[in-house]
């Protein structure tokens, strides 16, 4: 079907970006399909494994069960936009120094969601972690080492704080 | 079967008048979506019967959360994320701020709102126990106007409520006379996260000189909506908690509700949880009538 679909806003990662697709496609669909971000993954499609999670407007959001008519305008931050310049966000080097990466699916979805986490509690105890991180699932680390990741991180952002 | 995207048409309004008006000119015709978190995981599955959606994510008009002298009042639209950080509710309604933080994840927290929740109509709802013993009212609105009902008339049967085909759920009114009612709510599920209720139980009780008088109780899982367990209630009110009443209490309970064997549970299962959760407020309010 080449049905011209009206065009919709969104501020990806900090760039305004247009698409001309169906207001129904989901979120993940655009991201991937359009936008050529493939970082957040399809998981379970249903809003269960945390995958596909970016966040929307400040909060966390999984974007296989976001309608792209409902994003117009809005800010989504993808994986992609974690790092800056180049340089890997400390979450991103805790993960890779603690072996909270292994397959890489859950990986993008983790990441944002321990971003979030971290945003709004920089030293989360490790039950606050858990809670944060609990709507997204890992099939190969047992998440410890996804725990640990984020402790690292919040460590780290502490000694460059002080260091500051 | 994935869905199609473009099987469906979606439009945003962007107004409460706009989509009242929307749905009055076609009544039924058209869906309402909030954050999607029920219909998009049915459009993913290719199974959204809906071919027209109306889109009432971000309304202005529909995401408040009021307090006021008698009672807080929630908007429709309103999310889990704006309930559970609400200092208001945490205080007032802590049945509702517990239930709050375990529906799904934080990030189905963000999307899912509380009138999303009351519409879809699921026996299992998360926030439907503490509604139902806080003995909340429900204000539906329409171009023709706004009417409130009691939030335990809502629902009519599965998945069916008292909505009329041009009417939209405007706001939730929790009145704050349970204050000073001890107040029990539990959930029993899979795991702690996304994880939908096995069976719940809800309950607000007034005790006066070791008699109960006033009972709420109300379930989820337990019939085909979420309910009252009004025979339970009767059972158990002007009565002294004691191993006799508590005994009784539990048999009338296992009588009144209605568990069936799905997915997630067995019926007999369910029976025996809701039986024990009762207990278990019978006992903690036993315990702390005793005389020390």
């Amino acid at each position: 079907m080449s049905a011209t679909w009206p065009a919709i806003r969104i501020i990806v990662n900090g760039a305004q970006r247009e698409v001309s697709v169906p207001p129904m496609k989901r979120l993940l669909d655009v991201l991937r399909e359009d936008l050529h971000l493939t970082g957040a993954k399809e998981g379970c499609g249903e809003g269960e494994c945390g995958s596909c999670t970016v966040r929307m407007d400040g909060e966390l959001v999984n974007s296989c069960l976001v309608p792209v008519l409902q994003a117009e305008g809005a800010r989504v931050e993808t994986v992609e936009g974690l790092a800056r310049d180049g340089e890997m966000h400390p979450l991103q080097q805790a993960f890779l120094a603690c072996g909270g990466a292994q397959c890489g699916i859950c990986t993008p979805g983790m990441l944002m969601a321990a971003a979030h986490l971290l945003e709004h509690n920089p030293h989360p105890a490790l039950a606050e972690i858990r809670e944060g991180l609990s709507g997204n699932l890992c099939r190969c680390t047992g998440f410890i080492r996804i725990f640990e990741s984020v402790i690292a991180a919040a460590s780290q952002t502490e000694q460059t704080r002080h260091a500051g | 079967m994935r869905g199609n995207a473009e099987a469906h048409q979606m439009v945003a309004p962007g107004t409460l008048a706009g989509v009242l008006e929307l749905i009055a000119g076609e009544p039924g015709a058209w869906t309402p979506i909030a954050g999607g978190t029920e219909l998009m995981v049915a459009h993913a599955a290719g199974r959204l019967p809906a071919s027209r959606l109306v889109s009432l994510w971000g309304i202005a008009d529909l995401c408040f959360i009021a307090s006021r002298a008698e009672g807080i009042v929630i908007g429709a639209g309103a999310t889990f994320t704006d309930i559970r950080n609400h200092d208001g509710v945490a205080a007032d309604l802590p049945l509702l701020a517990r239930a709050a933080t375990w529906i799904g994840s934080i990030a189905n927290q963000s999307r899912a709102t509380i009138g999303g929740n009351l519409v879809n109509g699921s026996p299992a709802a998360d926030s439907s126990p503490a509604l139902l013993v806080y003995d909340a009212e429900v204000e539906l609105i329409s171009v023709r106007g706004k009417r409130l009902i009691p939030y335990r008339a809502f629902h009519t049967g599965y998945k069916r409520n008292a909505l009329a085909p041009d009417e939209l759920l405007y706001a939730i009114h929790i009145p704050r006379r349970f204050a000073g009612h001890r107040q029990y709510l539990r959930k029993v599920g899979t795991r702690r996260a996304m994880a939908v209720a096995k069976v719940a139980l809800g309950a607000t009780a007034l005790i006066e000189n070791g008699i109960i008088g006033e009972l709420r109780l109300a379930a989820a899982s337990l019939a085909p909506f979420p309910a009252r367990l009004y025979c339970t209630e009767d059972s158990l009110c002007g009565k002294r908690i004691d191993t006799a009443s508590i005994r009784a209490a539990r048999a009338t309970l296992l009588a009144e509700v209605l568990p069936i064997d799905d997915i997630r549970s067995t019926a007999e299962y369910r029976r025996r949880v809701a039986a024990n959760l009762l207990e278990e407020f019978l006992t903690e309010l036993q315990n702390t009538e005793r005389p020390q």
